[in-house]
């Protein structure tokens, strides 16, 4: 099972001291999250796509590039590639190229994106939010397996006797991750190409992400690619910790009371108790993680939330440290009464093997 | 078994939104037999709708609220009038409701004031709302001013308005669940 990290890149001030990060530091504090994820052992750091403040993370390829030169064995990923918006020629260019850089340590998560006015920025329309997800994937998926495309649809120029350069490494594509709030119809993608389904997991209780992945592993299951405890599943999860569950609590509270997203409604003891926020020492998360695999089966992929709402970079750094302890129990206890045939989140490692083992690894 | 929702959004205790909601609720009930009236007093759950407009989801005890309403065959609203309008609370209320969630559902609207002055609430106000929600208003709206406590007429109206909720009711297909959005992929890429 994969652990790590996942982040928004808000610009936002710290609470307790006023203080709002230059994007500069933003950004080199993203960097430095993502080069500690790997020294403590995390498998994974993925990085929001947004167009508007007070996020900076607008072009995740340069970031992550750069993330790929100073480490060895992080899987870079997004979290989310706005698979609406972007023109996924330059997706596909884009992500071929980081996976050369990066020696097939790339993947991606797919999503729609929220924000009305960034889709008219982009020349689109958000009504068409659904259609242009699955337009734009199908034109992806075609870019990185056909070296040669003639292709016509609705939401683009068409192309003809078009190759996107460079080809995927190896000539096998970066595994896709689906994300959706509420869409039965990504879902429903996710589940028809066999590709990974991630449910964010951070702000909604747990019931409402159940009904979507339950759907999406039958679903998985009728279109074929394996039975339905053998999809891929993806969960985020928000955590902040302290040896001593008081201390933790006591620290969090402003950032959690003045938090964008949910600030200045329920309270922390609510929202701990109605979503999957933990607030508490290592052991209360290691307990309230390992419900997750009870609530939505055995799973692939598990990202924290770590450095939202103006948390200072040494306090995230300190959380990672602490995460980092936990994570060796996590993938033991996680690996007690795993089915064998439940399989490990695709790699560009096993999706090679895959291919050139003559198996389909659509 | 035929189910009702009233949902009112009175503040005070004792409150003439409840008085009215109550007498509506009660005129439906001898006109429907073996009605199962839930009543949802929204002053009871203000903060878990406050917390829902903040976070983009209800809490449990809201969750409850809202299935008994939009599972309702029919709803039964009434607001107090504040500037003109019916109240924040109850916008704020039918602003957590999911899109569609009231489409086709017969609503009988109510309101109360201070004064008879602010009757057209009801036409300029409600019934805009519920025809955006396309729910199915019945004609006659009940307004019930502070002075109609003490004169003839509103128990007359009060009549009215059940009669034609009574109407919608009987021979009436149960409320359906609303559409969870599901399209088979092959459908999805043809563009439907």
């Amino acid at each position: 099972m994969q652990f790590g990290v996942f982040t928004v890149g808000d610009v936002t001030p710290d609470p307790t001291t006023g203080r709002t990060p230059t994007e500069a530091e933003r950004i080199k504090a993203m960097v430095a999250i993502a080069l500690k994820a790997e020294e403590v052992g995390l498998d994974v750091f993925a990085t929001g796509e947004h167009h508007n403040p007070p996020f900076v993370p607008s072009s995740p390829t340069t970031m992550l590039g750069y993330i790929a030169a100073r480490t060895e064995r992080l899987i870079l990923s997004t979290a989310t590639t706005l698979i609406t918006t972007n023109d996924p020629v330059k997706i596909a260019e884009d992500y071929a190229m980081l996976q050369h850089l990066a020696d097939g340590r790339v993947d991606l998560i797919m999503g729609r994106g929220n924000t009305g006015p960034v889709y008219p920025w982009f020349g689109k329309d958000i009504r068409d939010g659904i259609d242009l997800a699955i337009e734009n994937y199908a034109l992806l998926r075609k870019l990185w397996r056909e070296d040669v495309v003639d292709w016509e649809g609705k939401h683009r120029t068409p192309l003809q006797s078009f190759t996107s350069t460079p080809r995927p490494l190896d000539d096998v594509p970066p595994f896709v991750w689906h994300g959706s709030i509420r869409s039965p119809q990504i879902a429903e993608q996710a589940a028809y190409y066999g590709d990974g389904f991630f449910a964010n997991h951070i702000f909604w209780p747990k019931e409402h992400f159940q009904r979507l992945i339950t759907f999406y592993r039958e679903r998985y299951e009728h279109h074929g690619h394996g039975a339905a405890h053998q999809a891929i599943v993806g969960l985020g999860g928000q955590v902040f910790m302290r040896r001593n569950s008081q201390d933790a609590v006591r620290e969090f509270r402003p950032y959690f009371d003045n938090a964008p997203v949910y600030g200045h409604g329920p309270s922390l003891e609510e929202f701990t108790e109605q979503t999957p926020l933990t607030v508490g020492s290592p052991q209360e998360v290691i307990d309230k993680t390992l419900t997750f695999r009870e609530h939505f089966g055995d799973y692939q992929r598990q990202l924290f939330l770590m450095d939202h709402a103006g948390l200072p970079l040494k306090t995230v750094l300190e959380q990672l440290d602490l995460l980092g302890e936990i994570v060796p129990t996590l993938r033991r206890e996680f690996a007690v009464g795993r089915p064998a045939d439940v399989p490990a989140a695709p790699t560009h490692a096993s999706l090679l093997k895959a291919a050139v083992g003559g198996v389909n690894s659509r | 078994m035929t189910t009702l929702a009233v949902v009112q959004a009175g503040l005070g205790s004792p409150s003439s939104t409840q008085l009215l909601a109550t007498r509506l609720a009660e005129a439906v009930q001898r006109l429907v037999p073996d009605l199962e009236v839930r009543t949802v007093h929204l002053r009871d759950v203000a903060r878990d709708i406050a917390d829902n407009l903040v976070t983009g989801f209800p809490s449990a005890r809201l969750r409850e609220v809202v299935e008994s309403v939009v599972g309702a065959d029919a709803v039964i609203a009434v607001t107090p009038t504040f500037n003109a309008s019916y109240s924040g609370l109850f916008k704020s209320f039918v602003d957590v409701l999911e899109p569609e969630s009231l489409a086709g559902k017969p609503v009988l609207i109510g309101a109360t004031g201070g004064t008879e002055r602010h009757s057209l609430v009801l036409d300029h106000a409600l019934r805009p709302l519920f025809a955006y929600l396309r729910a199915v208003v019945v004609p006659t709206g009940v307004y019930a001013a502070s002075s109609d406590w003490g004169a003839e007429g509103l128990p007359g109206r009060v009549d009215r308005a059940a009669g034609e909720l009574a109407d919608l009711l009987v021979g009436r297909a149960p409320a359906k669940p609303v559409d969870d959005g599901f399209v088979p992929f092959d459908q999805l890429l043809a563009g439907r």
